[in-house]
């Protein structure tokens, strides 16, 4: 069976890519693209740490296959910095000490910049209830949550 | 194994009765966990999400016609889906998380054949016929006989589940999906249970359905637990009739999610709380 | 005497929260964790699992997996030659080798349902699949026992017959499931329970849980024809990963060499092998890299959870709130091998309190389940959720309230441990004290709420470290620890040296080195690796300043006591100050090839006077009475740090152990089916705290130095999982008037005990 000739948009780039039918996107993008910012946490969609944004929309890429990526817009967590400059919740991340081991802040950064797109101003229950579907295992979320308000502040200042 | 991707429903009817083991991907929030762990191992996946009718969310008919592949999180958006059918569009974005919403589709969850399914409940109790194409063409079916138990679907070989219509909206009626699980998200239901009901202008019920989830091999609509509060105001009795009428007819199984008597108890409380839920949407709609 | 921060720490970073310099490569993506490695023409490896939980392994047979193309090697047991009995450490546990082999591949018996039994390495994930397939194993399926009650019976299937039970008199003749049995004493307990005006008792029962790190364990494993190898993994601790590497695989120690790849979560459990002698195996076997990643289905089937375990408490107090007798018996699964954590689950049970009589009997029983690891303060928080929950009935029982009768029974300086030492300076009573003071505290609650406070005890480790200080051509310092990072340690560390060194932050950057870098370092575990790394740099900036005093010296030909280090310089004193100027450390890194060669200084050392670090949680929640659903609605974590080198970190070790807590109290839990098999192997039924489940959790630092350490540090990543337990179950019984004494308290049991409490008391509904 011949692999899937796919192009794609991926942080703005046109790439190309082969890959059989089984082959998530999270699969492509690690292995194949080799950006491996985006984690295997579990491939079944509940811990986040693969989440990328598709089309603008945030989606686990453990939950898309590779070939139905075709002609599509995808966002990933090396795109999230222009150039040198990081972006506000990369940096409250930092300054908030809202990581400890690190492997899903990607993903909540991705999840956070999405919920930030769509509601420049939520609540603590409402980023808690957005961003459930990220599990982390090392901060119990405090400083996440504080991050996020920090960032959505700092944006909405401009 | 192949992927293909049909433009048509006839086109993804050929497909279907064509190969023996064929999977329809829409969302794919249940197929690709199914392949990764091996449950699932099809020859073909046919991709559902390039027929317009299952990508469409349009008014027919005084109601409305939602494609069975439009995601949760496209149905949250709509500007009036929200307003009419409140239990409906809540029920579907309470499957998964931000990101499983962002592909999950109402055809995928009632397909998938879990009486777990959130959306499910809440469509039963809507009244929502699911149109299903199929290589003798199309048909229609109540949502409530889709689901014959678990992982069994009244299709027939070929057939694919196109959009859902759902019926018109009189005023002051309302409807309201509540499900139990342990954390505030991200678990599969316990116990779901989806309550619509209209009321007149003394506030009497005049008409109710009530569809329940997780508690039986299949998603219930429960006549009994409607008949229970029609012609009332929902008063505490009435709540007590509710509540044994749906407890009355749960059967359901020892998990690691729920005990019988745990998930029981519960169906009863959630119907009653969703029940108060709509009655308030229904007075001020 | 403390000597606070010797010859120049100026406190000017340690602290603060200053940045952590792996942090912009940890936000953008670019860090590299066990998974992100790759190497050119790597194969990928495969575990073939036992589906059965206790099954004898009659045959093997792997010639069809090896004649698929694609296959390039294939192990089983015949790959690893058998290990003699003999007892090392591993964290705060004794591992046997004998054990550790047959643990990462089966030899005579599967033990667990995902005992790995063979492995493939294969040009692609999908031919190593098909190949596992194809491997074709013999069983011959034995009866299994999964509870450690059923597995201490005398008719309980017998997992190893050469275990024979070790701590008992006469020794038995029989195998059994019993590893051991430990206890401890002080006192005269009988005596203790005869003055006692109040006593409680009760029986516990906890389920094993998992660490539940977001990362599953991952290594990429490169052997030579020459016998040496290379191996990158996610670990707690690669010095350990090669010390047992080269005991398994029969290679000298010098010929591996570790890299510790940013490590995505351990919390202990990434402190043992799985994959790593496995991947080296395969590699040198077929000649090629071999990179294995586990699924989060293997993580949780074949990496240990933490022990589920029965306790029995027995606690006496005088009417005035005195406790005057504290016994306990603890039985804890260690999962297939023995060494469950019971021997410190022993010795913490009692140590927040200043008891005179003590009694804790423990008991480490093998079961059919994954070998346990080490999960945060291992054994702590069961046996201190007995605890606990009885001194919390004392306080009902004695109107006394819960703080206060803490407080009457605080360990201070100069109790008697029953475990053994007398404690120095201890900080429980500035935790119940800044507990007692808070809002949280003072702030009335509703009907079904409960408030619940609970304190914690873990003793801590210090241990064998090393770490180098490098002065760079321009003065910049190069910091290399030898502890993985698995929370911020490179930004305690930096602080600590650029106080020490007098210098900027930035100026300092720390790595973690591979094993070939540095002499042994023990693991990431046991709240060691801020207390002995900083006490390991402050003794290589101590060589470093010594070093460039000399050169000063012999520059300005001035004796020892004419120059100080002090600020980041040399200074001239009295009368040479007239003469010469300072000199930074940039100044002599300038010279530095002129004036003797490179400036390196060490700290090497094997860590004593570890100071135990005492917590006391508070927690508010709200019980639904009609489904059981518990909401936590307020935590505030009290902490002693000894002293916070950089205080947000510390918060986040506070606030991720109290959550972690909440998941065990209320909804984690490992669930077997009668087939012995686990039925929630994944993130969606093996149910972890998410966001929406957990309020903002305070964190208070409170400091009291450590006298034994330079800058008073005390480690603080475990107790923060200690005192949740016992927190969370008395704010239940405040809530509901219920003892709940089986964790987890999830819904259906928090329900069904509600109306069992109102069918008895014939309230109606």
């Amino acid at each position: 069976m011949a692999k899937h000739h796919i192009e794609a948009t991926v942080n703005g780039d046109a790439v190309e890519f082969l890959c059989e039918t089984e082959e998530t996107l999270l699969d492509v993008l690690r292995d194949t693209l080799h950006l491996t910012g985006s984690k295997e946490g579990c491939a079944s969609g509940d811990c986040g740490a693969c989440s990328v944004t598709l089309d603008g929309r945030l989606v686990c890429s453990c939950l898309v296959l590779g070939c139905e990526v075709g002609g599509r817009r995808i966002e990933t967590i090396e795109g999230m910095a222009k150039g040198e400059d990081l972006h506000p919740l990369q940096r409250k991340f930092l300054e908030h000490a809202a990581l400890q081991c690190g492997i899903c802040t990607p993903g909540f950064l991705v999840a956070s910049k999405a919920l930030l797109e769509h509601n420049a101003n939520p609540s603590d229950t409402e980023i808690r209830y957005w961003l459930a579907g990220n599990l982390c295992r090392c901060t119990g979320y405090d400083k996440i949550v504080t991050a996020v308000k920090d960032a959505a502040e700092t944006l909405r200042k401009g | 194994m192949r992927y293909e991707a049909p433009e048509t429903a006839e086109g993804a009817a050929a497909l279907l009765a064509a190969t023996a083991d064929a999977r329809i991907l829409a969302g794919g929030t249940d197929l690709l966990v199914q392949m990764r762990s091996d449950v699932v191992d099809p020859a073909l996946i046919v991709d559902i999400k390039g027929i317009t009718e299952t990508r469409r969310v349009t008014e027919e008919k005084g109601g409305w016609r939602v494609g069975a592949a439009v995601t949760g999180a496209e149905l949250k958006e709509h500007p009036q889906l929200k307003k009419v059918w409140p239990g409906v569009i809540e029920a579907a974005n309470l499957i998964g998380s931000t990101q499983v919403q962002g592909r999950a589709t109402l055809g995928g969850n009632l397909c998938n054949g879990s009486p777990a399914a959130d959306s499910v409940p809440a469509l039963i109790a809507g009244g929502a016929v699911a149109t299903l194409a199929g290589p003798q063409g199309l048909r229609d079916l109540p949502v409530e006989d889709v689901m014959l138990g678990p992982r069994k679907l009244a299709l027939r070989k070929g057939e694919i589940v196109v959009s859902f219509w759902l019926p018109p909206r009189p005023p002051r009626s309302s409807d309201a999906y509540l499900r139990f699980i342990p954390r505030t998200e991200m678990d599969i239901a316990v116990v779901g249970v989806g309550v619509s009901l209209a009321i007149d202008e003394t506030g009497m019920i005049t008409a109710a359905r009530v569809g329940l989830g997780a508690v039986a091999p299949r998603v219930l609509l429960v006549r009994e637990a409607a008949a229970a509060i029609v012609g009332t105001r929902l008063d505490r009795a009435a709540q007590d009739q509710l509540e044994a009428a749906v407890r009355a007819v749960c059967a359901p199984i020892d998990d690691k999610r729920g005990t019988v008597e745990f998930r029981i108890q519960v169906a009863g409380v959630l119907a009653r709380r969703a029940a108060l839920i709509a009655l308030d949407r229904a007075r001020t709609n | 005497m403390a000597e606070h921060g010797a010859n120049g720490g100026n406190g000017h970073f340690v602290g603060t929260r200053t940045i952590r310099p792996d942090g912009v490569d940890k936000v953008t993506g670019r860090a590299r964790f066990g998974a992100d490695f790759n190497l050119p023409g790597q194969l990928i490896g495969r575990v073939l699992r036992s589906p059965h939980p206790h099954a004898r392994i009659v045959k093997i047979d792997t010639a069809t997996a090896e004649a698929l193309p694609g296959v390039k090697a294939v192990i089983t047991r015949d790959d690893f030659a058998d290990q003699p009995s003999e007892f090392v450490p591993a964290g705060e546990m004794m591992m046997n080798y004998k054990d550790v082999v047959r643990n990462v591949m089966a030899r005579e018996k599967a033990l667990y349902e995902g005992h790995a039994v063979a492995a493939v390495a294969a040009t692609s994930a999908a031919i190593a699949k098909r190949a596992l397939k194809l491997i074709d194993v013999t069983y011959e399926v034995l009866p299994h026992v999964i509870d450690v009650v059923e597995a201490m019976r005398p008719d309980a299937p017998v997992l190893h017959d050469d275990l024979f039970t070790a701590g008992v008199e006469p020794k038995p003749d029989q195998p059994s499931n019993v590893a051991k049995r430990v206890e401890i004493a002080l006192g005269d307990i009988d005596a203790g329970f005869a003055k006692a005006d109040v006593i409680v008792e009760h029986e516990f029962k906890t389920a094993p849980v998992h660490q539940g790190y977001i990362e599953p364990h991952a290594a990429l494993a490169s052997a030579s024809e020459d016998g040496s190898a290379e191996l990158w993994c996610c670990t707690q601790g690669h010095f350990i990963v090669r010390a047992h590497c080269a005991r398994l695989l029969g290679l000298d120690i010098a010929k591996i060499r570790v890299t510790a790849s940013e490590i995505g979560g351990g919390f202990g459990g990434k402190t043992v092998v799985y994959l790593e002698p496995l991947a080296l195996a395969l590699s040198r076997k077929a000649k090629r890299p071999v990179k294995m990643v586990m699924s989060r289905e293997e993580v949780f089937k074949a990496s240990g959870p933490t022990s589920g375990a029965t306790v029995r408490v027995k606690m006496g107090a005088t009417k005035d709130g005195k406790f005057v007798a504290g016994f306990a018996e603890l039985k804890y699964q260690a999962g297939a091998f023995q060494g469950s954590p019971v021997q410190p689950g022993v010795m913490c049970a009692y140590a927040p309190y200043d008891i005179e009589n003590v009694k804790v009997i423990g008991y480490d029983v093998v079961s059919n389940r994954p070998k346990v690891a080490a999960y945060r303060a291992p054994g702590a928080p069961i046996s201190e959720f007995a605890v606990e929950s009885a001194v919390d009935e004392i306080a009902k029982k004695l109107g006394i309230d819960p703080i206060q009768l803490r407080m009457m029974n605080a360990a201070r300086e100069g109790t008697k441990a029953a475990y053994g030492p007398k404690f120095g300076p201890l900080g429980l009573e500035e935790t119940l004290n800044s507990i007692k003071k808070t809002e949280h505290w003072n702030t009335p609650l509703r009907k079904w709420q409960g408030r619940g406070v609970a304190s914690g005890f873990w003793f801590n480790i210090g241990g064998e470290t090393c770490v180098s200080l490098t002065i760079n051509e321009d003065g910049t310092v190069s910091l290399m620890a030898g502890t993985p990072d698995i929370g911020g340690l490179r930004a305690a560390l930096t602080n600590v040296a650029a106080d020490e060194l007098g210098i900027p932050y930035e100026k300092v950057r720390a790595i973690i080195g591979d094993t070939g870098s540095l002499g042994f370092n023990f693991l990431t575990g046991g709240s060691r690796s801020a207390f002995s790394g900083s006490m390991a740099i402050v003794e290589a900036a101590k060589q470093i300043k010594a070093e460039l005093c000399a050169r000063a010296g012999k520059l300005w030909e001035a004796k020892a006591d004419q120059v100080e280090f002090k600020d980041g310089a040399v200074r001239p004193l009295g009368a040479l100050a007239e003469k010469v100027k300072p000199m930074t450390i940039a100044d002599f890194a300038k010279v530095a090839g002129k004036t003797g060669g490179p400036i390196v200084g060490y700290g090497r050392l094997n860590a004593q006077g570890a100071g135990p670090s005492l917590g006391t949680h508070l927690v508010d929640l709200e019980v639904d009475p009609e489904t059981g659903r518990v909401t936590i609605l307020r935590y505030t974590v009290a902490q002693d740090a000894g002293r916070a080198l950089h205080p947000a970190y510390v918060e986040g070790q506070f606030q991720g152990g109290a959550v972690q807590g909440i998941g065990w109290a209320l909804n984690e839990e490992y669930v077997y089916g009668e087939d012995g098999r686990l039925q929630n192997a994944g993130f969606l039924d093996y149910r972890m705290p998410v966001a929406s489940d957990v309020p903002m959790i305070d964190a208070i630092v409170v400091e009291v130095a450590n006298p034994r350490h330079p800058l008073g540090v005390r480690g603080v990543g475990e107790t923060p999982i200690v005192p949740p337990l016992g927190a969370i179950a008395n704010a239940m019984e405040n809530a509901t008037g219920i003892r709940f004494t089986e964790l987890p308290m999830s819904p259906p049991k928090v329900l069904k005990a509600l109306k069992e409490r109102d069918a008895e008391s014939g309230a109606g509904r």
